[in-house]
C-alpha cells in the first residue's frame, strides 16, 4: 500500500442550505488527484476541511500524519494552498510577497522561486495591483511552489487562465511531481486539465462523492455503444448500462452508455438481434456529465 | 489517453529518436516532460512492454528492445476495419462503389495537402 499524504473518512458538514455527506478521499503520496464537480457541489468545502479552515461535524481528516483540524498548525508547514479567493496585497510587489513568504517558511527555495518567476513571465518589481488575473494566479502559485510543500492543494488553479498560462501552470505542477514524495490535489471544472495531469479522479456532486478511482481505468470502463435496433428487438438489460440522456431511443438507432464495459455486453446485444455500430471511448467530461445525471436520476427515484 | 502516448513512442522508436537497445526516460521524467499524469505513462509503458517494444527490468531503467515489434499488422487490421465501415455506410446511403472509391482518393489527396 502506498503511503497516503492525506485521508478523509466519513467526513460530514451540515450548513443551513448545503451539506457535505460521508466524504471519503485518499491522496496517495506522489500522485495528482483531480477533484471535479459543478459549482456548489462541495469541492471548496471539502478542501477547506482538508486544510483545517472549516471544522467537520463528523469524520476524521489526516494530513501528512496530522489530525485535522486539531494539528493544523503543524500540518500547514507542509501544505501549499492556492485558492481563487486568495488575496495578495495590492500595493505590494511580487518581490515583496516573495520576501515575506521566505521570512515565514524556512523551506523557501530562492533559486526555484527565481526560475518560476522567469517561466511565469513575472517580474519581482511588479505591484500586484497591475497584474492580470492570470498573473495573480501564477504569482500565488509561485509563492506556494517555492516553499517546496509536500502537499499542494489547489482550488480551481486553472479557472480563467488563457491557454498559454494554463500550459505554464500545468507544466509547473507536473514538475513539482518529479519528486515522488510530493502530492497534489486540485479541483477544477475544467475536465480537460484534470484528464491531462491526474492519476486519480474524484467526482463530487451535491455534497457526495459519486465516483473515484484511477484515471486510466475510469477512461477504460466507460464506453458509448451505438446500436441499430430493429423494431421487434428489445435490448437486454445490462449491468452498468445507463440509458443515454441525449440519444434516447426515438427510432432504430440508439446509444447506451456504460460504466463497466466488456465484450460480453456487445455479445449480448448482438445475440438479442441488435447490431453494434460502434463502441466509442468517452472523454472525461462526457463521463462526468453522464455520471452526475444518472446519480441525480437515481436520487429522484 | 495512454493510447496516444503509446503511438507517439512507437513513432519515436520507428524513426530512431529513441534508438534500439538504449535507455528511455523514467515514467516520472516522461510524465513531467509531457505534462501528462504518471499513471498514463505507466499504462503506456506497460502496454509497450507487453508488445515487446520496450524492456523493463526491476530497479533498472527501461530500454528500447533490440528488435522492437512495432506491430505493422495492427495498422493493417485497423485499415481493414475502417474500409469495411466505409463500405457499410456507403451502402446504407446508397453511394455507388465508384463514387466511394473516388471519395477515398480525394480523402488521400486532402491528407497529403494537410501535411504540406
Amino acid at each position: 500500500m502506498t503511503d497516503l499524504a492525506a485521508r478523509l473518512e466519513g467526513v460530514s458538514k451540515t450548513y443551513a442550505h448545503f451539506s457535505l455527506q460521508d466524504i471519503g478521499l485518499d491522496l496517495p503520496q506522489g500522485s495528482v488527484t483531480g477533484f471535479i464537480g459543478a459549482n456548489g457541489a462541495g469541492k471548496s468545502t471539502t478542501i477547506r476541511i482538508l486544510m483545517g479552515l472549516v471544522h467537520q461535524d463528523r469524520g476524521s481528516v489526516t494530513v501528512m500524519g496530522h489530525a485535522m483540524p486539531a494539528a493544523q498548525a503543524a500540518a500547514k508547514r507542509d501544505i501549499g494552498f492556492v485558492s481563487e479567493d486568495m488575496r495578495l496585497y495590492k500595493a505590494a510587489t511580487v518581490g515583496w510577497h516573495m520576501d515575506f513568504v521566505r521570512s515565514v517558511f524556512p523551506g523557501w527555495d530562492q533559486a526555484y522561486a527565481d526560475q518560476l518567476l522567469r517561466r511565469f513571465d513575472l517580474k519581482a518589481e511588479h505591484p500586484v495591483k497591475g497584474l492580470s488575473h492570470g498573473q495573480r494566479v501564477k504569482a500565488a502559485l509561485l509563492l506556494a511552489l517555492a516553499r517546496r510543500p509536500r502537499l499542494l492543494v489547489l482550488d480551481e488553479p486553472t479557472t480563467g487562465l488563457d491557454p498559454v498560462a494554463r500550459h505554464e501552470v500545468l507544466a509547473a505542477l507536473m514538475e513539482a511531481l518529479m519528486d515522488e514524495s510530493r502530492t497534489i490535489l486540485f479541483s477544477s471544472q475544467n475536465t480537460l486539465d484534470v484528464e491531462q495531469i491526474s492519476d486519480q479522479i474524484c467526482f463530487i456532486d451535491r455534497g457526495r462523492i459519486i465516483e473515484s478511482g484511477d484515471k486510466e481505468s475510469f477512461l477504460d470502463r466507460w464506453r458509448r455503444v451505438r446500436l441499430d435496433v430493429p423494431p421487434d428487438v428489445t435490448l437486454p438489460a445490462q449491468m452498468g448500462a445507463i440509458p443515454s440522456p441525449v440519444a434516447s431511443r426515438s427510432g432504430r438507432l440508439t446509444a447506451v452508455i456504460t460504466k463497466s464495459f466488456d465484450q460480453g455486453m456487445t455479445d449480448a446485444y448482438q445475440a438479442a438481434g441488435a447490431r453494434v455500430l460502434s463502441v466509442e471511448p468517452m472523454t472525461l467530461e462526457e463521463i462526468f456529465v453522464a455520471n452526475v445525471l444518472s446519480n441525480r436520476e437515481a436520487a429522484h427515484q | 489517453m495512454y493510447v496516444q502516448i503509446v503511438e507517439q513512442i512507437q513513432r519515436l522508436i520507428s524513426v530512431g529518436d529513441w534508438p534500439r537497445g538504449e535507455e528511455i526516460p523514467s515514467i516520472r521524467q516522461l510524465a513531467v516532460a509531457l505534462s501528462v499524469s504518471v499513471i498514463t505513462i505507466k499504462r503506456a509503458y506497460l502496454e509497450l512492454e507487453r508488445e515487446g517494444v520496450i524492456i523493463t527490468q526491476h530497479g533498472k531503467p527501461s530500454r528500447v528492445a533490440q528488435e522492437p515489434d512495432l506491430r505493422p499488422m495492427d495498422h493493417q487490421a485497423e485499415l481493414a476495419r475502417h474500409l469495411a465501415e466505409a463500405a457499410r455506410i456507403g451502402e446504407l446511403m446508397g453511394v455507388p462503389p465508384e463514387e466511394l472509391a473516388a471519395r477515398l482518393i480525394a480523402a488521400v489527396d486532402e491528407t497529403k495537402k494537410d501535411r504540406t
